[in-house]
């Protein structure tokens, strides 16, 4: 903080003045908070490559009434606030019945009437994102950087529901669903039941299929800022941002699992850093299904 | 005792029986698609009755299985081309349009296209362990599409098509193995071809098999290295497999020279042509072997690598979810009514945000009354290419090139010394006053260079081509004595090849090489 403020020179002493007695906000004040969130609305948009965004993200971080000040215009239009900073810009989400979230409804027809492909399309967004984030390490470490593809995602939950199977047809019981109760079947047959892809008439993608529904939920992510395609390969290969980490890492994540346990089925932690029992061999935790190999 | 106080009410003999009549018939229900391709064929329209279409549909089954790679499936239009001759020998007289259709009709079904899933269900009944009835639901696929490595899409058959295809496959794949190749060695020595081609194509689904088997190990291994004990399983299991590879390989090099004695040694057509089968089989058998241990021997080395960048990484000090183990594994055990919400929670907030579209009714009126803009249908015009002559940068002319093959036109019998040639060539440049030339030594330098060249005649191809005479040079030993060149003063002469003779051997060759 002192070496930033020593690196810029301040133009008569603002800061100390703001720092000593805060200076009353003015209306100038609040459009540029508001610009700063407009900024952050652009989810593509870094400060490394916009000098006046720049310039607004370094005066959140060095002058806290302005940070205040862009914080309540975040909130007041249904923003939460998860980060600002260089790398990620100001990183804004949707509050829930905040006008900018996304419903299910409008992301997919299908989904907003068929059960299944609702699971399947939601499934489908935390598939990538635990294929993003193999392992917790991945997901806290600010520096890293996920990849993921189409066909790797799909993959990595087909070879999990194979696992689910395995161990069901190990126990002996019947994971036939039965036939009246729908709703009742497991959800990893959902999955696997779903052809991976198929042939169109128009050599495009299966929507219906699990590739087409990840390639669906990849390529919304790269719309949100989330994710950057690298290449074609594998159906398509992509990078997150740091946006993404922030995203599941501080919402995302905490949200599924609140759920869950509402559900009353997660193992409650004990409270040890690692999460995940290292040496459980059957489960893929640690280093769950890498897409990509370290040539 | 409460048990036996309700066995009276329960109508069936017991859970165990329930189970064998559950299975029975979901083996049932896994042969219904092939029943229902020859019920459902009055519906298309046009007279389709005199095809079986159980029988395509099972030959398309078998086809898909032999053609599935090791790394991606079958291609689908190589299936819909090899299904297509027994097509036509159903209907020899329909158009090969109609043909086509059907083998396309077939595979649509056998991969029930117009699902959502592209699979079948069957439903069946069972007794709870409190004597409630409940009916299920048995969910199935013959034929599944599977995205390639090129991002097409490829065919594979699942478990259940390879139960039907040849019933009870479902065992040891090692043991079957050897026992079918046992029973191929015998039933060749004794001279059986019909049932060893049997064996033989028994063996070549267990080959298929085991390479499945494998194909799932190793993909779960590169997927995940923890996932998979390296410690014993794996090493033990590639081990074995390429012990296995190593004996099958002697073995099948072992019953190919038995079949092809069998082959050669027979008078009999019919017998000579299932020999030449079995062949075949048998050397399909030897490549998809082959193929496996490439795959095994890159196991070790892409789990090395793995290993150094997953285990080896420093730790960070603080910790994030377990996406995987704390998120994803459970959701996926949940029944789905309850595993939708923790999806559409992480949904919800993973997805990121749009903003709406803010319209404006002056915008929206301008948006309307502007003309679309006319696009021409053949695009832009193509400027005029400016093209330049290249320069004729050859050394040498088209005169100088036939003056050359002219001299070097030698009868069969009579082959000449390089010297002669070059002498001859400089005599002949004289008389055609060629100003380019500089007393002759161009020309003398391409008949040389002609001549060097014909030291290493390429006699494969003229054979290959089938030409009639080829020039050649050979050094005796004797020096070369000329102003211009040095080096040996070479025979040069031209060979008279036995076209027709030729044409022979290659066709003779091609026929034993397709069957060696």
């Amino acid at each position: 903080m002192t070496t930033t403020s020593e690196a810029w020179t301040p133009p008569e002493g603002e800061p100390a003045a703001a720092s000593a007695a805060p200076a009353p906000i003015s209306p100038a004040d609040v459009a540029e908070a508001a610009r700063l969130v407009s900024f952050g609305l652009q989810a593509k948009l870094l400060p490394a490559r916009d000098a006046e965004y720049g310039e607004l993200v370094r005066r959140y971080r060095e002058d806290p009434p302005f940070g205040r000040l862009a914080d309540a215009v975040a909130t007041g239009m249904g923003l939460v606030v998860l980060e600002v900073s260089a790398r990620a810009g100001m990183a804004v989400a949707a509050a829930e019945d905040s006008v900018f979230a996304v419903r299910m409804g409008d992301y997919s027809r299908r989904a907003a009437s068929e059960s299944a492909d609702r699971f399947l399309h939601g499934l489908a967004h935390l598939a990538v994102a635990a294929l993003a984030f193999p392992r917790p390490e991945d997901l806290a470490d600010d520096g890293y950087l996920g990849r993921v593809t189409v066909n790797g995602v799909d993959a990595f939950v087909r070879q999990a529901c194979r696992r689910l199977e395995e161990r069901a047809e190990a126990e002996g019981t019947n994971t036939d669903p039965a036939s009246d109760a729908p709703g009742l079947e497991a959800a990893w047959r959902v999955w696997a039941r779903r052809s991976a892809t198929g042939a169109t008439k128009d050599a495009r993608r299966l929507s219906g299929s699990t590739t087409g529904i990840v390639s669906k939920a990849v390529s919304f992510l790269v719309d949100s800022g989330f994710l950057q395609k690298t290449s074609d390969d594998s159906g398509g290969t992509y990078r997150t941002t740091a946006r993404y980490q922030l995203q599941v890492r501080d919402l995302a994540g905490g949200a599924a699992m609140a759920e869950l346990l509402d559900l009353g089925v997660v193992p409650v932690s004990d409270g040890t850093p690692t999460l995940a029992p290292p040496d459980e061999s059957d489960d893929l935790v640690a280093d769950a299904g890498l897409p990509f190999h370290a040539l | 005792m409460t048990a036996i106080a309700d066995q009276p009410t329960r109508p069936a003999p017991g859970p165990a029986a329930d189970e064998g009549l559950a299975r029975r018939l979901k083996a049932l229900a896994c042969t219904a698609p092939l029943h229902d391709l020859d019920s459902r064929k009055v519906n298309l329209a046009g007279e389709y009755a005199s095809y079986t279409m159980a029988e395509v549909g099972l030959a398309a089954i078998d086809l898909v299985t032999l053609n599935m790679d090791f790394d991606t499936g079958a291609d689908r239009d190589i299936v819909l081309g090899r299904l297509l001759p027994r097509i036509a020998a159903q209907n020899p007289g329909r158009a090969v349009a109609e043909h086509e259709r059907v083998a396309r009709w077939v595979l649509e079904s056998l991969i029930n296209v117009g699902s959502v899933d592209r699979g079948f269900r069957a439903v069946y009944g069972t007794f709870g362990p409190d004597g409630a009835y409940t009916r299920r639901d048995y969910d199935f696929k013959l034929i599944e599409e599977v995205p390639g490595q090129d991002g097409g899409v490829y065919l594979r058959t699942t478990d259940e098509a390879v139960n039907v295809l040849v019933g009870a496959l479902d065992t040891d794949v090692t043991s079957a193995q050897i026992a079918a190749e046992v029973k191929l060695e015998v039933l060749i020595r004794r001279g059986r071809l019909a049932d060893a081609q049997l064996a033989a194509e028994q063996a070549r689904y267990r080959t298929v098999q085991y390479a499945e088997t494998l194909r799932r190990a190793l993909e779960a291994t590169r997927r995940n290295v923890r996932a998979v004990d390296w410690m014993e399983t794996v090493p033990d299991l590639i081990d074995e497999a390429l012990d296995h590879i190593a004996d099958r390989y002697r073995h099948e090099n072992a019953i190919l020279t038995n079949i092809r004695r069998a082959r050669d040694e027979s008078v009999d057509g019919e017998h000579k042509r299932r020999a030449a089968e079995l062949v075949d089989i048998v050397k399909d058998c030897i490549r998809r072997h082959t193929q496996l241990q490439t795959r095994l021997l890159e196991a070790g080395p892409l789990f090395r690598a793995e290993q150094d960048r997953q285990a080896f990484a420093a730790p960070t000090a603080r910790s994030g979810i377990d996406l995987y183990g704390q998120l994803l594994a459970p959701v996926l055990t949940l029944p789905l009514g309850d595993a939708t919400r923790p999806t559409d929670a992480f949904f919800a907030r993973a997805t990121g945000l749009r903003t709406p579209v803010a319209v404006r009714v002056a915008d929206l009126v301008d948006l309307l009354l502007t003309p679309p803009v006319e696009r021409e249908h053949l695009g832009a015009e193509l400027p005029e290419p400016d093209l330049v002559a290249t320069p004729d940068d050859s050394r040498f002319s088209e005169a100088q090139l036939e003056a050359a093959l002219d001299l070097l036109d030698l009868p069969a019998d009579a082959p000449r010394r390089l010297s002669g040639l070059l002498a001859d060539a400089r005599r002949r440049a004289r008389d055609l006053d060629d100003e380019d030339d500089r007393d002759g030594d161009e020309l003398a330098y391409l008949v040389a260079l002609l001549a060097v060249h014909a030291a290493s005649p390429p006699v494969g191809t003229a054979y290959r081509q089938g030409e009639e005479r080829l020039l050649f040079a050979v050094d005796d030993g004797t020096r070369l004595d000329d102003p211009g060149f040095g080096g040996a003063d070479l025979i040069v002469g031209s060979a008279l090849l036995d076209a027709a003779g030729m044409a022979a051997d290659r066709k003779d060759a091609k026929g034993t090489g397709t069957a060696a």
